[in-house]
């Protein structure tokens, strides 16, 4: 029966936590974390605390200038939808205990879900009237290809050990197993690269790479869209470093509450630092190379992965 | 021989040594003893020969008479009066001094010299033109 | 696959300086390419012969911030050949010390550059920061960090005294540790194999018929360096390397860049041994002339021509300067064909690009295919009736 407590209850768990209010400030958070790590390793002082929401606010106040000849309505809902996607896909995975809204599938559900702000990124380029965004574009959709199978492959992995598709429950198998999480080490290694593909950052940010097309899929984008794509981005990562959590590390190790929460943080924080890590020290490759190492190398290493957790999950019995 | 992520050592030694970039503003910058900064003019020294002009690659500088001259001095018993040394002004813009510092080379009474002063940025454009008395 | 054309360039943030570049594009592959130059004229030949010899060094020095000190001494050793003045020993050897000082920074500046064209900030920031090291350098001898200012006629203006040897020696033993590794991280990390090697790629009978210069020369297997074919200053008494390399590429280039900074610093040790005792110029008399020369530099960049006359007054009557990037944009052309997208930024890093060295304008009538010039006059004519017809006012002129 729906109440105005369970419907109030829903509202805050969409709108304030874990919803928008909190990934928006958790994931400009991240945004500084991930800027001043780099720049230390790069041996440099790095941007202050409050930078990201500066530059939020800077962007949030210029002027939209929107192309003539694109499609208007496409042009200016896009970011929005991607912001909706991540919004969603956060209420499946687990923050501070158990997800808000668990289901058997939801794994599935999640890569769909975060597939969207993808497909967005990829009707942005192609909506603007522009041949730097067109390339964009292509460029997005073929990264998309390149990184979506070895992403799948490798979250089916413990999935087929935890012998559940929901999210929660894989969490709750490997705080019960701690052990079991060793062996998942090639597949979380794999699941980080893609994820670094998903998030378009460094070595596979071909798809806004500056020094060739400009801005990519965001070339004519500019004052609040752009601001909004980049808070979707930043979303996503929060989203992207929760469901690794989630089904590599045992989600919040049986905690609940803020002690839950806590967990949470510390072990997302560590997934970002890798993701820094990766940044930093390699340079981008191009997009065949990346379709090639992804094709060539990143699929059979997932496929292994799923098959030693078959041969794992049959000695478990 | 290829190795992935060669320079990782590296970027994680990075995290503990002391940062090579300093937050300017507030941290001052350190220049050489002998950097090339603003010119800086000394009024008692200068003839006004203006060979420093002829050497300015900008067109920077000028030199022109003083609106106030000493008076001469007191003429001995019976001797000729002798006329006073006369006094010269110096204006040099900034926005178009590039610096060279060769009218500190080429003049020569050594009136003027290479200071260090770099920050001379400025939102005032009057500012730019200074008349060294 | 239809075709697109991209313009890279003007503006664009690969490109350090405006150039433009039509790529005709199918898909990710570039089929053709055309180059449009002229976005940096500056008219400097011209502003030169309105100016005195001592007044044109620095004139000379501005037309490129980086190969600053190459443009001075070779437009310097024109006029002294004009003026029949022997520079004295000394002042040759601290203008090859500067040159050769410039010619690391150069090289630590581009590794930078083709660091950030790869996506590779991180190389970027360590090689920009070791290249505060031979900055301090040129701070220490010249007193600015670029644009040294250090030639005079005759010889150069500043002296090197034996702390200052000291500081250079210490900063030197830093930047050469930086270097070997910079070696090792060039020709072993895998992101910039990727994107280096079989990129850009120029055989060594095209290097030669389109006249490349300088290092995208030298990485085709082409032996050509001022240095060795033509010794000017003290580069005779110099025990150096050819640095050349066979591999056709940019990752060719990178090795032929990063080996000729470790030469560069074996010669800097020699020339702060070898300085001899003397002094530092002589005095050559105002007015020059009547006479002409040509010389040549190796800048870091490749070969710098200067060609100056002089008609016996103290302003010249025509200064030249051919800078190596002129040579070099053939090919980029050939090199940009076939290769993707992605490569156009490396492509065009590769050959150290210096647009401000570089720029001409001509003007070809179609109507009768004459090719004309035009002087001061002319220009500004046009440009007043261009703007009039677009309503500016100029009864106040």
């Amino acid at each position: 029966m729906t109440t105005i407590d369970s419907i109030l209850l829903s509202l805050t768990y969409v709108f304030v936590f874990p919803g928008f209010l909190f990934l928006a400030f958790y994931g400009l958070f991240l945004q500084w974390l991930d800027r001043k790590l780099t720049a230390v390793m790069q041996n440099r002082v790095g941007p202050p605390w409050f930078q990201p929401a500066a530059d939020f606010i800077k962007l949030v106040s210029k002027e939209m200038i929107v192309p003539e000849g694109c499609d208007m309505t496409m042009f200016k809902l896009l970011p929005y939808f991607a912001i909706a996607a991540v919004m969603t896909s956060i209420l499946i995975l687990p923050v501070w205990c158990a997800a808000p809204y668990s289901f058997q599938g939801d794994l599935v559900a999640v890569i769909y879900l975060l597939t969207i702000p993808t497909v967005t990124f990829f009707l942005a380029g192609w909506s603007s009237s522009s041949p730097y965004a067109t390339i964009g574009a292509m460029r997005v959709l073929t990264q998309l290809f390149a990184y979506e199978v070895p992403l799948m492959l490798s979250l089916i992995g413990p999935a087929i050990l935890a012998g559940t598709w929901n999210i929660t429950e894989i969490a709750g198998f490997f705080t019960a197993h701690k052990t079991s999480m060793l062996p998942q080490l090639p597949g979380f290694l794999i699941a980080l690269l893609a994820l670094q593909g998903k998030l378009e950052r460094v070595p596979f940010d071909m798809p806004h790479a500056k020094n060739e097309i400009v801005g990519g899929q965001f070339t004519e984008y500019s004052g609040r869209l752009l601001a909004f794509f980049y808070l979707a981005v930043d979303m996503e990562m929060v989203a992207g470093a929760a469901l690794l959590n989630a089904v590599f590390l045992g989600g919040t190790l049986g905690f609940c509450g803020l002690a839950g929460f806590a967990v949470f943080l510390a072990k997302t924080l560590g997934i970002v630092f890798l993701l820094a890590l990766i940044k930093v020290a390699m340079g981008r490759i191009r997009i065949d190379q990346m379709v090639r190492l992804c094709w060539q190398i990143l699929a059979p290493l997932s496929l292994g992965q799923i098959l030693l957790d078959v041969f794992l999950k049959l000695r478990i019995g | 021989m290829k190795k992935p992520a060669r320079i990782l050592g590296e970027v994680l030694g990075h995290l503990f040594i002391r940062k090579a970039t300093s937050n300017y503003p507030f941290e001052k910058a350190v220049v050489d003893s002998r950097y090339r900064g603003k010119i800086a003019f000394e009024a008692d020294k200068c003839i006004g020969c203006r060979m420093c002009i002829r050497a300015c690659p900008a067109k920077a500088i000028d030199i022109q008479l003083s609106a106030d001259q000493p008076a001469p001095a007191p003429a001995a018993e019976g001797a000729a009066p002798v006329p006073a040394k006369k006094k010269f002004d110096c204006i040099m813009s900034l926005d178009h001094c590039i610096y060279c510092a060769q009218c500190v080379d080429i003049c020569p009474k050594k009136a003027l010299l290479s200071t260090r002063e770099f920050e001379l940025a400025t939102t005032d454009r009057k500012a730019m033109r200074l008349h060294y008395k | 696959m239809s075709k697109i054309t991209i313009p890279f360039g003007p503006q664009h943030p690969a490109l350090k300086e405006p150039v433009n570049f039509s790529l005709v594009m199918e898909g990710e592959r570039v089929t053709e390419s055309a180059i449009n130059l002229g976005y940096n004229h500056r008219g400097v030949e011209k502003a030169a012969e309105e100016r005195t010899y001592l007044q044109d060094i620095y004139l000379v020095e501005r037309v490129c911030g980086i190969c600053s000190h190459s443009h001075t001494t070779c437009y310097i050793t024109c006029v002294e050949e004009i003026a029949k003045a022997e520079v004295p020993e000394r002042a040759k050897a601290i203008r090859a010390l500067v040159g050769e000082l410039e010619r690391v920074h150069s090289h630590l500046l581009w590794l930078g550059i083709a660091g950030y064209e790869m996506g590779f900030e991180t190389l970027f920031m360590y090689s920009w920061r070791d290249r505060e090291q031979v900055m301090d350098c040129l701070e220490l001898v010249s007193g600015n960090r670029v644009h040294y200012g250090i030639n005079a006629i005759g010889g150069v203006r500043r002296d090197i005294s034996p702390a200052q040897k000291d500081e250079i020696l210490k900063r030197l033993a830093i930047l050469e540790e930086r270097t070997k590794y910079y070696v090792k991280l060039g020709t072993e990390e895998a992101t910039v194999l990727a994107r280096t090697q079989n990129v850009g790629v120029l055989p060594h009978g095209k290097a030669i018929e389109l006249g490349a210069v300088g290092p995208t020369a030298r990485a085709s297997d082409v032996k050509r360096d001022v240095r060795k074919d033509a010794p000017y200053l003290i580069y005779d008494k110099l025990d150096f390397n050819l640095v050349t390399a066979n591999t056709n590429d940019v990752f060719g280039r990178l090795v032929v860049r990063v080996l000729e900074l470790v030469e560069s610093y074996k010669m800097i040790r020699q020339i702060l041994n070898y300085l001899p005792e003397g002094p530092i110029a002589v005095k050559v008399p105002a007015k020059i002339g009547p006479g002409e020369a040509v010389n040549r530099y190796e800048a870091p960049r490749g070969e710098d021509i200067h060609y100056v006359k002089g008609n016996g007054t103290d302003k010249p009557d025509r200064v030249k300067v051919r800078a190596p990037t002129m040579a070099n944009y053939a090919s980029v052309s050939y090199m940009l064909n076939g290769g993707y997208l992605a490569d156009a930024p490396m492509v065009i890093a590769a050959i150290d690009p210096c647009m401000s060295c570089t720029d001409r304008a001509m003007v070809c009538d179609k109507k009768d295919g004459k090719v004309r010039v035009y002087g001061w006059d002319d220009l500004r004519r046009m440009s007043i009736e261009h703007y009039k017809r677009k309503g500016v006012d100029f009864s106040k002129l």
